[in-house]
């Protein structure tokens, strides 16, 4: 990956910015979630490390993707859905109210399910987060961004000549490279991918996994997959869901090889009931 | 532990499991029968033993299919991962035990008829440990018992120092008459036999302990009795 071209906005030793004494990126204590008045996710406490991939796992309906959410606060635009508990970026708590959603959500990406560009160009669709947010001063620095923005998401090669079509064009593992591009364009810290690959094939899924371990060196990751395979494949750290429960969490090898807890062993091998 | 949700895949690991103790039974038949076969001056015994040898092998190889299917198309985690890793291992264990028998049985078959019954006597004595042994850690596998493993694993001492009280009895004969001479070595090649099939069952016992438990019995604990 071409790294060298001299744009600051772009540049690897300044973005994105790193925790001093390398501890967590993210550190969530006592998290409760509640729709109305059922309780979704029940005191859940653990933490993120920086330039990881941690993958969240567990049956449908276990609070993943609702605790994911949480991280970029995705439930304040459900109504009913009430968070408690301190999610710590950095050491600052993200639910204070002076923190603006809309910046944190540029320092907090995410990626989704079903691959979802805007009705635009493929070069707009990049640019469109760099320029609300004011981080490219003219025309050059916007292509500059577009273009490492498509490299890192190694789709350049594929695109780079047909920057201006619409990006719903696009094959589905490409789209879903496009939104991994417009995600970093805006230079997040922390990447959240709600079941980036379950709407595609193997090649494209290998690609986005490809695609994951090379980001890793650079962001914070969690990952929520359907797929234990490819949690096993692609995190570092695995946590177990279930019924809004943290049942465990540890080095992913040792969670496919070895879990503590009954529940995981009897998820992790295919004997839930 | 329940059953997997696909019954297929757990009828599979049981097969797995069940052609490794068939291949166990048939092994520990192939130690007791070469030892008779020795004590007895039996040479059609011996001949059967040497003959088992070809379906140990045919299991083995059996069971390598059925692994290498196993982790293709399932994708085994935790302990099922585990006991697919183990049962790799335990069958070429059981296979290499089954070839020191079988070697057992044929130098049996090349005994002079007239060799001392003492000395016969003193391989048939060590075999008993080692046999037991085999039952211990096959019975450790068919319940997945981390302790019976270790009981096994820890039991191999014993094996150890009964190879040396053969090896200095045999000395003993040879120096009493040189005419052993022939006889003695098959006899210390037996011995040698009996002692490695000990420690394959040491090695079986790590690998059904792993299986239960997901750790490793570390090999420092164990001190070692073999000096030759």
């Amino acid at each position: 990956m071409d790294t060298s071209q001299g744009n600051p906005i772009m540049d690897d030793s300044i973005t994105p910015q790193r925790t001093k004494d390398g501890g967590p990126r993210i550190d969530c204590r006592n998290i409760k979630v509640f729709y109305g008045q059922a309780e979704a996710i029940h005191d859940v406490s653990m933490s993120f490390p920086d330039r990881a991939v941690t993958a969240l796992i567990g049956p449908s309906g276990c609070g993943k993707s609702t605790f994911l959410r949480c991280l970029n606060r995705m439930n304040d635009t459900i109504e009913n859905c009430r968070v408690e508990g301190k999610i710590l970026m950095d050491g600052e708590d993200i639910n204070d109210a002076d923190v603006d959603p809309v910046l944190l959500r540029s320092r907090v990406g995410m990626v989704f399910q079903k691959p979802n560009p805007f009705p635009k160009s493929i070069y707009d669709n990049i640019a469109y987060g760099p320029r609300i947010h004011g981080l490219a001063n003219g025309r050059e620095d916007l292509d500059a961004i577009v273009e490492k923005s498509l490299r890192r998401a190694g789709l350049w090669e594929e695109v780079k000549d047909r920057l201006s079509a619409p990006g719903t064009g696009l094959s589905g593992g490409q789209q879903q490279r496009l939104c991994i591009a417009r995600a970093i364009a805006v230079q997040p810290e922390v990447i959240l991918m709600d079941e980036p690959c379950s709407a595609l094939d193997p090649i494209a899924t290998a690609r986005i996994e490809e695609l994951i371990d090379e980001l890793r060196n650079r962001y914070c990751i969690v990952i929520v997959t359907h797929s234990m395979q490819q949690a096993a494949r692609v995190s570092q750290r695995t946590a177990f869901f279930h019924l809004g429960n943290l049942v465990e969490m540890g080095d992913t090898g040792q969670i496919f090889t070895n879990p503590r807890e009954k529940r995981t062993e009897d998820y992790i091998t295919g004997r839930f009931g | 532990m329940s059953d997997h949700i696909v019954s297929a895949y757990s009828e599979e690991l049981e097969r797995l499991s069940a052609d490794l103790l068939k291949m166990g039974g048939i092994v520990e038949t192939m130690i007791t029968g070469a030892c008779q076969a020795l004590v007895s001056n039996d040479l059609d015994l011996a001949k059967e033993v040497v003959l088992r040898d070809p379906l140990v092998d045919a299991i083995e190889a059996d069971a390598e299919r059925q692994i290498v299917s196993l982790i293709a198309r399932r994708q085994p985690m935790g302990h099922d991962l585990r006991m697919i890793l183990s049962a790799m291992k335990i069958s070429s264990e059981l296979e290499r035990i089954g070839d020191l028998s079988k070697n057992i049985a044929k130098r049996a078959q090349r005994l002079d008829e007239n060799v001392n019954v003492e000395m016969r006597n003193a391989i048939t004595r060590m075999a008993q440990p080692v046999s037991r042994q085999l039952k211990d850690v096959l019975n450790a596998y068919a319940t997945g018992s981390a302790d019976k493993a270790k009981a096994v694993w820890s039991a191999d001492d014993d094996i150890d120092l009964h190879y040396n009280a053969v090896f200095r009895e045999m000395l003993t004969h040879l120096v009493e008459d040189p005419r052993r001479i022939t006889a003695g070595a098959h006899m210390l090649f037996m011995a040698k036999n009996l002692e490695r099939i000990g420690d394959h069952c040491t090695n079986i016992a790590e690998f059904v302990y792993y299986q239960a438990v997901g750790d490793y019995l570390s090999e420092l604990e164990r001190p070692k009795q073999n000096q030759f």
